[in-house]
């Protein structure tokens, strides 16, 4: 019970130290868009411009845009404090909406990302650590320096280029082919098409990262005394490997996952730009480009949140990992 | 007996197959000139806005809203107007009377009849909201709708550029019904529009696409030849490419591919590019120059920029070969274009000389003088900054160029009037009223881009263009904006370098795709799939 509830404040804490970060962000943030140049009341009456004085007046009226920066922080804190993050100038929704739409793409986006860096990064990683000085593992190093130096979008395009063009085997663009009709099997089989490459282009340098990561932990573990004893009590090598000393060698890995959702939302806004991939990221490349305040500090605020959750969960599955954690 | 009926028989048989041969060869003629119908046109362009275009310019909500909204008249290739709401028309010898009918079994899109209250009510939300609304209207004193199939404007003065700003992209017509209730800005059928042209709205998925389907009840009949029309959003240049190259994509307006793409694409055997269908826009690049600082504000110092810099190098090289060298103020594809200005040729000497003349001399480090350039931003603009940058260093003008992180950023610059040289490009249109004089009469010098943001200031080019603007004889009113020209060539406010090139890519599958002076910016409902159903 005492366990319990010892957890139970531990998360509560937590959760009350992100509201300050949250909080951070929000000040922070709405000042830097604020004080870059350009008037969104411009980009919104027209794109071949021309208004007059009085309709770009009446639509930063429309807006707040006329009041003074401080005023609108304030208003806007005020808003948030409700839960109300504003609404587009641009998309006409409010912002809210518009964020919960493009979630659940952007979450598959990057979930399938982590996936897959996970299962092939450590597989390689684990791979390379047996047999270190093997032709496998040198592969799997100068792939692993590749996977560093690959910009993501020029990763995309040349996915698109290799995969879409030349063998045409995946769609390039879209998650979805527009206005495509059919049964749910049907349908999800189109999304995974068309998740493929996004999904591999996102997590291509973190494969590279987790296989380096897992390698070197994997070199450290191996050499312990509790592998030469589990080896030493006869157990097979794949049970050495897999249950005892990957157990302890992908503790590293978790702890860098947690910083690297920030990464991988950032990620994602190249990678959806690349792909046209309809999801969080997209949103925000749209929004900056319009200069859609309420629309980027929503996004914004989100993503700070979807952080904090992140680093939460990998504190708490270090301590479902790592017993000793757990117990402390 | 035998004999003449079995000769009967053959002289009917062969007469027989002498008229059903003539006759089968026309009938499958006709059936090989029957348009096919039906398939799908997959466009890739920029997400609008919105979707009501009578109360935002621009093309992204220009190219949609034209399959959305019908107009009283459309332009042929030499800027004639066609019927196409309106079925005919009749102007009154004083200029002042415009009457228009009706097609009469013209409907919306919800079934509900359009008539003149319906054109009305179009033209003063245009008025009220657009951004050329007054430019275009101004003239407009009242419109008679007594006859819901007649609608006649009365103007103030006569003012030949009203029929030009007829077209859908500046008049579109829309539903009384549905967009009279409440604030316009605030109207949910900007989103989920409503019109009466050859396509209905059927969904929009932000950041994704629009569709529109065919409207079974389009007043021309027979007409649209297509099912649907997809609007797809690729932010990224290269995807847009590659979805082209992969027969995803099937037209791409407006140069929203990248000139060497488009021209590599454009050898290919399935794709077909052109620069015809931008004349009406008159799309034109420039300096424009901030005439109150000097040294900028010397005519000698602006002669001797324009001088500096080689048009036929820039088209060539960055442009890479699209679009022409600037030759007037006007856009060479205009109806008042003047053909024979003195050009101001490649001369660094003369750029020199006339830097001594005007006394800004060389000083020790061989510089004369500092300047700024802007650009909007944009790549090949840039490239042309740079081009500009190492001419002007060539004539002792030290050229610091400051980029704008985006369009907001640059609009704001140069609203400011925080400039000295901003390359930048602005639409032509049809008239000289709509889209020329805004930035050169002197009413117009705000704080705003696209007017006259140079500050430039002539009363004689403002009573020219005042003169041309009520000019009722074509010859006339050209010969009044021929003089225009020959004082904005000499006096240069703004240093024109290149006009058009803007251009189509589109799959050789899809014909009928509009090339008029308005181009892609029409109604899709001549376009059709050579794959389709031939009925």
């Amino acid at each position: 019970m005492a366990t319990t509830d010892s957890f139970a404040n531990y998360v509560i804490r937590r959760v009350l130290q992100a509201i300050p970060v949250v909080i951070g962000v929000v000040v922070l943030n709405f000042t830097l868009l604020h004080l870059a140049p350009g008037d969104p009341a411009i980009v919104l009456v027209g794109e071949a411009g021309g208004a007059t004085e009085e309709v770009l007046k009446e639509v930063r009226k429309e807006f707040g845009l006329d009041k003074s920066l401080l005023e609108q922080l304030w208003i806007y804190l005020k808003k948030i404090a409700k839960g109300d993050l504003g609404f587009s100038y641009f998309q006409g929704k409010p912002v809210l909406e518009l964020i919960l739409e493009k979630i659940p793409a952007t979450i598959l986006l990057i979930l399938t990302a982590i996936l897959l860096a996970v299962i092939f990064g450590v597989l390689a990683g684990v791979a390379s650590a047996q047999r270190p000085t093997s032709l496998g593992s040198s592969f799997i190093t100068i792939f692993s320096l590749f996977g560093f130096s690959m910009p993501v979008f020029w990763l995309g395009i040349m996915f698109i280029l290799a995969f879409s063009l030349y063998i045409p085997l995946l769609p390039g663009h879209g998650m979805l082919t527009v206005g495509l009709v059919g049964d749910c099997w049907f349908i999800a089989k189109d999304i995974l098409s068309h998740l493929i490459l996004p999904a591999f282009t996102l997590a291509f340098i973190y494969i590279a990262q987790y296989s380096r990561l897992s390698r070197a932990s994997m070199l450290e573990v191996i050499g312990s005394d509790y592998v030469r004893t589990a080896r030493a009590k006869g157990l097979p090598e794949r049970a050495v490997i897999y249950k005892h000393a990957l157990r302890n060698a992908i503790l590293p890995i978790l702890t860098i996952f947690g910083i690297q959702i920030g990464h991988l939302l950032a990620g994602a806004v190249l990678v959806e730009t690349v792909f046209t991939w309809p999801g969080m990221g997209r949103l925000m490349f749209e929004g900056i480009l319009r200069r859609d305040y309420p629309l980027i500090m929503g996004i914004l605020i989100f993503s700070s949140i979807l952080v904090i959750i992140a680093n939460l969960l990998t504190d708490l599955l270090y301590g479902f990992v790592d017993p000793r954690i757990r117990r402390r | 007996m035998f004999y003449l009926k079995k000769s009967f028989l053959k002289i009917t048989l062969i007469f027989t197959l002498l008229l059903l041969f003539p006759l089968m060869v026309f009938s499958y003629s006709m059936a090989q000139t029957k348009i096919p119908r039906g398939g799908t046109l997959k466009m890739i362009y920029q997400e609008p806005t919105h979707l009501n275009m009578a109360i935002v310019s621009g093309t992204p909500t220009g190219i949609p809203g034209c399959q959305i909204f019908a107009g009283l008249l459309q332009f042929d290739e030499n800027f004639k107007p066609l019927p196409y709401l309106a079925k005919k028309w009749e102007v009154s010898p004083d200029g002042k009377l415009y009457t228009f009918w009706l097609e009469e079994k013209a409907v919306f899109h919800d079934g509900k009849p359009i008539t003149s209250e319906d054109v009305a009510f179009s033209l003063e939300t245009v008025k009220a909201n657009h951004p050329f609304g007054v430019a275009m209207y101004r003239a407009v004193e009242k419109i008679d709708t007594s006859n819901p199939h007649i609608v006649k404007f009365h103007l103030n003065y006569p003012y030949p550029a009203f029929m030009f700003a007829l077209h859908p992209l500046l008049l579109p017509v829309i539903p009384k019904h549905v967009y009279g209730q409440g604030e316009i800005r605030k109207n949910p059928a900007n989103y989920k529009p409503v019109g009466s042209g050859p396509f209905k709205f059927v969904e929009w998925k932000r950041g994704q696409h629009i569709i529109f389907e065919k409207n079974e009840k389009f007043f021309r009949k027979g007409r649209p030849y297509l099912d649907r029309i997809i609007i797809e959003f690729i932010p990224d240049s290269n995807a847009r490419t590659v979805s082209m190259e992969t027969g995803a994509t099937h037209l791409v307006p407006f140069s929203y591919i990248a000139r060497d793409d488009a021209l590599r694409l454009a050898k290919l055997p399935q794709f077909a590019m052109t620069e015809k269908g931008y004349e009406a826009i008159g799309s034109r690049t420039w300096f424009a120059v901030n005439l109150r600082k000097p040294p900028l504000s010397d005519k000698k110092v602006r002669k001797a920029i324009a001088h500096s810099l080689d048009r036929n190098f820039i088209v060539k090289q960055i442009f890479l070969g699209l679009g022409k060298p600037a030759t007037a103020p006007f856009h060479h594809a205009g109806p008042f274009y003047h053909g024979n200005l003195p050009q101001y040729d490649y001369n660094l000497d003369k750029a020199n000389k006339l830097l001594d003349e005007a006394g800004y001399k060389r000083k020790a480090d061989g510089m004369r003088f500092d300047v700024n350039i802007d650009w909007i931003p944009n790549p090949t603009y840039q490239s042309v900054c740079e081009y500009a940058r190492e001419q002007l260093k060539k004539i002792g003008i030290n050229a610091n160029l400051r980029a704008s992180p985006d369009f907001p950023g640059w609009a704001s610059r140069i609203s400011a009037w925080d400039f000295d040289l901003n390359f930048d490009s602005v639409f032509d249109y049809p008239d000289p009223v709509i889209g020329i004089e805004r930035m050169y009469i002197s009413k117009n010098i705000k704080k705003l881009i696209w007017t006259n943001t140079m500050g430039y200031n002539n009363p004689e080019v403002d009573r020219l263009f005042a003169e041309a603007q009520i000019e009722q004889n074509f010859a006339k009113r050209k010969n009044l904006y021929l003089k225009v020209q020959e004082i904005l060539w000499d006096e240069l406010p703004l240093i024109w370098i290149q006009e058009g090139g803007f251009y189509t890519v589109y799959n050789k599958e899809y014909e009928g795709i509009p090339m008029d002076v308005w181009g892609t910016i029409n109604p899709y409902d001549a376009v059709y799939w050579r794959k389709g159903k031939a009925e």
